[in-house]
């Protein structure tokens, strides 16, 4: 017999696609909530985070202003819920208490012994000069990568010159990160020893950002030197 | 104690003890080991699997007779991974900087098998009080698991204990114990003392069986 063959079914397949899309509509309504429940105070967060790691680099910066530097060489301010030009960099431009450029806060990234390192970087208009650098994210090893923050000696490679060609294309001299004890140049860093690895990764995110980046900013200058 | 409270207390406790999840089922051991580096990432990680683990025993032990056996395992998936994102969102509201320090572990929750498994064996057969009281302890033993990690591996590895450091300035961290390697040393270590405790007590038992 046929019949005999065939396994009992328990539940129509109408019912089953009826349970999994109100389980999926209930599902759905509460992630909806969530992300709405919670998107104010997300964004006050990463305000606040990107705000607290800028002051850190210009300790003399009350306020920041987002600008996306772009391809075409100008710089456009960045306003709520905008979009990044395609091939545009973000950059922060920081204010002292009387609203005058106080300096220039960028992204820099390079591979590390792990992972990415990536920082963020301060670039003093006045004097043309990388000023000081901070950590976004890295995930070197702790008690040796983590050493580029507090060593003393890398620490002492700031301010880094940071001046540009003539043409205002590139840097005159690209910042390079040399062994320990041979630093002879105001653009070179000097590494940290056992720290190798990550030292390069600062001097190589901070080159690599700068090159792009401040070609883009410096013949803007005269546009960012008072908060608008 | 009358006997539903104790029970109550007996279901509650087999989380935290004999069915530790993490010491004595071994279960979970991904977030176990890659994010007790310090004991304020080890309580968050356990509180955050708490409420997903709570959450989503509680939905499925709600829905339990409306979930066709044929495509429980997709409902389940679906149902924790709402509240891991609701948790995500959680966390990043709270605070940036713990939400970096979990990383891509916060999203990870959605594989714990804990959670899964708590959904399959106990919550899909159970009403709401028992299934909210066995994932309360559950939660509560991987939470305790976790923070026991992840206070001796702060305290050996960076001399603090919650940021606060214990040892002065002289003090030379044991590195090992936050990096990878570190996390086995001391799971073996916990499980080497758990299991050690549950052989004396099976001795003891023996013993009082024997003299009876």
């Amino acid at each position: 017999m046929t019949s005999a063959t065939i396994l009992p079914q328990t539940t129509s397949p109408a019912a089953m696609i009826r349970t999994l899309g109100l389980i999926a509509a209930l599902c759905g309504f509460i992630i909806v909530a969530a992300y709405q429940g919670t998107y104010d105070a997300v964004q006050e967060n990463k305000r606040i985070a990107v705000e607290r790691a800028v002051f850190k680099v210009i300790p003399t910066a009350r306020s920041i202003v987002e600008y996306f530097a772009t391809p075409a060489g100008s710089v456009t301010k960045v306003g709520a819920g905008d979009t990044a030009p395609v091939g545009s960099i973000k950059f922060y431009a920081a204010y002292d208490a009387s609203d005058r450029l106080a300096g220039i806060a960028a992204e820099g990234v390079a591979k590390g012994y792990s992972d990415n390192v990536r920082i963020l970087f301060a670039y003093d208009p006045a004097s043309a000069s990388i000023s000081g650098f901070g950590l976004v994210a890295m995930r070197e090893t702790p008690g040796i990568g983590d050493k580029i923050l507090v060593d003393k000696d890398f620490l002492a490679n700031f301010p880094l010159e940071a001046k540009l060609t003539d043409d205002l294309k590139k840097l005159a001299q690209a910042i390079v990160t040399v062994k320990h004890g041979s630093k002879t140049h105001s653009w070179e860093i000097d590494a940290i020893t056992g720290a190798t690895i990550t030292s390069r990764a600062v001097g190589r995110a901070i080159n690599d950002s700068a090159q792009l980046l401040l070609p883009r900013i410096v013949p803007n200058l005269t546009q960012l030197k008072e908060k608008s | 104690m009358n006997q539903t409270s104790a029970q109550t207390w007996d279901e509650f406790m087999e989380g935290i003890w004999r069915q530790n999840p993490l010491f004595v089922m071994v279960l979970g051991l991904c977030p176990a080991l890659a994010v007790t580096v310090s004991a304020v990432n080890a309580l968050s990680m356990g509180l955050a699997t708490t409420f997903v683990l709570t959450c989503s025993c509680v939905l499925v032990s709600l829905l339990r007779k409306l979930i066709p056996k044929e495509v429980r395992i997709a409902t389940y998936i679906v149902i924790i991974a709402t509240f891991v994102t609701v948790v995500d969102y959680l966390i990043q509201a709270i605070s940036l900087a713990l939400y970096d320090a979990l990383g891509a572990f916060i999203q990870l929750i959605v594989v714990n098998c804990i959670i899964l498994g708590r959904a399959e064996a106990h919550a899909s057969k159970n009403p709401l009080l028992p299934t909210l009281i066995n994932a309360l302890g559950m939660s509560a033993g991987f939470t305790l698991g976790l923070l026991a990690l992840g206070s001796v591996r702060e305290i050996l590895g960076a001399g603090a204990f919650f940021g606060v450091a214990l040892f002065g300035p002289d003090f030379q961290p044991w590195v090992v114990m936050v990096l990878p390697p570190g996390g086995f040393f001391v799971l073996g270590a916990w499980l080497l003392i758990f299991a050690a405790i549950a052989r004396r007590k099976q001795k003891k038992l023996a013993e009082i069986t024997q003299n009876a």
